[in-house]
């Protein structure tokens, strides 16, 4: 009480049961409880029956606390911890499909990407895929610099997070 | 290692977790488990509505403190079962539901009565299942009865395709079950401990909140040793009735929107207020923000996502009731000098008069507080007493005095019509030589009173009590406070005749119209073997009372 409500952006790592359901059970929860969720990654963790989720929610600490509370209540939900910005890697892939119906355009668009150390990914005679990677600021800002060429197509993977060092968050 | 079918495997699994009934109805997906059924060493209750059975494994689970087990086909039998397993999960009662599905190879085509039952009960059971192989059975039987009766106590559902019913396999019954994601937390940490005492010993107004997990948890008697050695009062949510023997000095009663006069005022005047097994429902705290507002709250609960959930406590212990009654009293008598508390427990016996008052019968007809004064008076203590759900269910609550843990089984979260009656036949099977009675109201026992069928067939005698006001009482009761008397689509028009129903369904139909009569038609029901409905009919203008309009501080109580 007297707390202080400030909203942040949290990121959150979860050890999980790698089976169906799981991300089922999760989402729905979410859904259930009224947790907005910013994104949501998931893909095999360091043990093949374990996947690890990468999850990022607005809100201030009582919401968060709420959802590694109910998260780490679900049976299929192995670990659950909140990762602290300064010390983590938080890293994003995104395939973004730009026009280029002329070669200086086409150049433009390469130039940029160089910059970004991103990768030409697909190369068809109106349209590029770059591939990129970064945090989600350089991502977005990435995003922006593209627009006026005109983008076809986006798919973004979300976030996926590792606290640096010997920090883990793993199973023991 | 036995070779066995999946059936065999089931029912066989089920002995070994000292299953002796299951409540359920059969159909074309579930068939080879009745075929065992058909000679194996369970009870199987034949039940009217997959919704009753849910609701009878509700009831035994918490009349006897062991998992109830209910049984359905697949699609509309499996959805029938979700109103009374969701019951069950917002109450926390240990349920394992077992569902028939459609063969393997038809999931997701939409094959004849196949419905998504995993994916519909995801959100109201603890955990569930969806049977891949018939080899998997034992373990996850074994499982979903170790995490439905563990921690805190909820239901599991275990859906069955036909074909792995049929399929043998090599059957290990021993494996070990492994649930890396599951690890109920029973110990309280000490030093949390050491701050509730420390919190206690310098309280001059204390007070305890005992709620369901005090019951789920055999604490009651911590829970009363602990109060009497702080001389605490007692207050419990509607799911703690009966964790502190309601005549007692220090019981206050229940608290919250028909809280008793003594339990809302002391918790709002409490300056340290210990918590137990309970999970501050809106039902409990009316306005959460002016609720206990000068105290210091120690909040023990075994599921740590209550702590903090609706509000937050000064001292969180996230651990088992007993373990943290026992931790705090041992702590506690070490340092602990008893105070005087003469003006605080005065206060208590004074505000407790007030609610007496509430139940002498004044005027014309049965009153229902003094109706269940009177209930209270024939009935011996250790009878168990179900309800169903709205205004019946809060004169219960309030004018029913209990005295042991379990024998006061309500549709507390859920608030679920209907509960009561199937329920109070679930109890019945678990304590056969217990008086089982169900105070119902007519709306809510229409929606259930089919399974009198069940009751008479399996000599299951419960009693029903009908407090016939031919109105949805409690809906009328908001519609008569806050909706200007504007009635809308409550009138139940005096059907039906509850007498004949009972008769219809070869059980024994009788009216009361006056205490007198009732005297006499509740004896007849407790000396007769066979289900009895007791039809009293009220005043359809009773409001219950005190009340605090939702919304609003505890204090705030209606009292005419």
């Amino acid at each position: 009480m007297g707390m202080e409500r400030e909203e942040n952006i949290y990121m959150i790592s979860a050890i999980v049961e790698h089976k169906p359901g799981v991300l089922y059970s999760i989402s729905n929860m979410f859904r259930r409880r009224g947790f907005n969720i910013e994104s949501i990654s998931v893909g095999e963790a360091e043990q093949p029956d374990l996947a690890r989720m990468t999850i990022t929610i607005k809100g201030d600490e009582m919401l968060v606390e709420q959802v590694v509370k109910q998260l780490k209540k679900l049976i299929s939900v192995i670990k659950v911890s909140i990762l602290d910005p300064k010390n983590t890697v938080a890293r994003e892939l995104a395939l973004i499909k730009v026009s280029t119906p002329d070669a200086r355009v086409r150049s433009d668009v390469i130039n940029y990407t160089e910059i970004f150390k991103g990768h030409v990914v697909d190369v068809a005679h109106e349209s590029l895929i770059i591939e990129i990677t970064g945090d989600t600021d350089k991502i977005n800002a990435f995003i922006e610099l593209m627009k006026p060429f005109g983008i076809r197509e986006i798919a973004r993977t979300g976030i996926a997070a590792l606290p640096r060092g010997m920090r883990s968050v793993k199973m023991e | 290692m036995v070779r066995m079918s999946g059936a065999k495997a089931l029912v066989e699994a089920l002995k070994r977790e000292n299953v002796k009934v299951i409540f359920g109805i059969p159909g074309g997906a579930i068939l080879p488990v009745y075929d065992v059924l058909y000679d194996a060493d369970i009870w199987h209750i034949l039940m009217r509505h997959e919704q009753c059975a849910a609701h009878a494994a509700d009831g035994y689970a918490r009349a006897s403190g062991q998992v109830g087990v209910c049984m359905s086909t697949s699609g509309p039998g499996a959805t029938n079962l979700v109103t009374g397993i969701a019951n069950a999960y917002m109450d926390s009662s240990p349920v394992v539901a077992i569902t028939g599905q459609v063969p393997r190879p038809f999931i997701g085509k939409d094959a004849f009565q196949e419905t998504d039952i995993v994916g519909i009960t995801t959100p109201i059971t603890k955990c569930n299942f969806q049977v891949r192989s018939a080899a998997e059975i034992p373990k996850i039987v074994r499982t979903a009865f170790y995490i439905a009766s563990t921690g805190r106590h909820g239901p599991v559902l275990i859906d069955l395709p036909r074909d792995t019913q049929i399929e043998e396999a090599e059957m290990n019954f021993d494996e070990k079950i492994e649930l890396r994601g599951y690890k109920p937390v029973y110990e309280p940490h000490p030093l949390q401990i050491e701050k509730a005492v420390q919190l206690l010993i310098q309280a001059e107004r204390p007070v305890i909140v005992a709620g369901g997990g005090v019951i789920a948890s055999n604490a009651c008697s911590e829970l009363v040793t602990l109060a009497e050695t702080l001389l605490a009062p007692v207050a419990t949510t509607l799911m703690g009735k009966g964790a502190i023997p309601e005549d007692h000095p220090l019981s206050l009663g229940m608290l919250g929107m028909h809280g008793t006069v003594a339990a809302n005022y002391m918790v709002q005047d409490a300056d340290v207020l210990l918590a137990v097994g309970m999970r501050f429902s809106d039902r409990s705290t009316g306005n959460i923000k002016t609720f206990c507002p000068n105290g210091k709250i120690i909040h023990i609960d075994i599921d740590s996502s209550e702590i903090g959930k609706n509000v937050r406590p000064h001292i969180p212990i996230v651990a088992d009731a007993k373990k943290a009654l026992q931790a705090i009293y041992n702590r506690l008598i070490e340092k602990f000098n008893r105070k005087e508390r003469s003006v605080w427990l005065n206060r208590v016996q004074e505000l407790k008069r007030m609610h007496e008052e509430m139940v002498k019968n004044s005027g014309d007809g049965i009153k229902p507080p003094a109706l269940m004064a009177e209930i209270r008076r024939i009935l011996p203590n250790n009878a168990i007493i179900t309800t169903e759900v709205g205004q019946n269910q809060m004169w219960a609550a309030l004018y029913l005095k209990v005295y042991k843990p379990r024998t006061f089984i309500s549709s507390g979260g859920l608030g679920t019509m209907g509960f009561g009656f199937p329920a109070a036949i679930g109890a019945k099977v678990a304590c056969p030589n217990v008086p089982v009675v169900d105070i119902a109201g007519d709306g809510s026992f229409i929606m259930t009173e089919q399974d009198l069928a069940s009751s008479v067939a399996w000599k299951l005698p419960v009693i029903v009590i009908v407090l016939n006001n031919s109105v949805l009482g409690m809906v009328a009761q908001w519609q008569r406070l806050f909706y200007n008397r504007r009635y809308s689509a409550v009138d139940l028009k005096r059907i039906p005749d509850f007498v004949k129903l009972a008769e219809a369904y070869g059980a024994q139909g009788l009216r009361a119209q006056s205490i007198e009569e009732f005297r006499w038609a509740l004896k007849t029901a407790l000396n007769s073997d066979v289900t009895t409905v007791i039809d009293v009919p009220i005043s359809s203008e009773e409001n219950v009372l005190p009340m605090v309009p939702p919304g609003q501080d505890l204090r705030n109580l209606m009292l005419s």
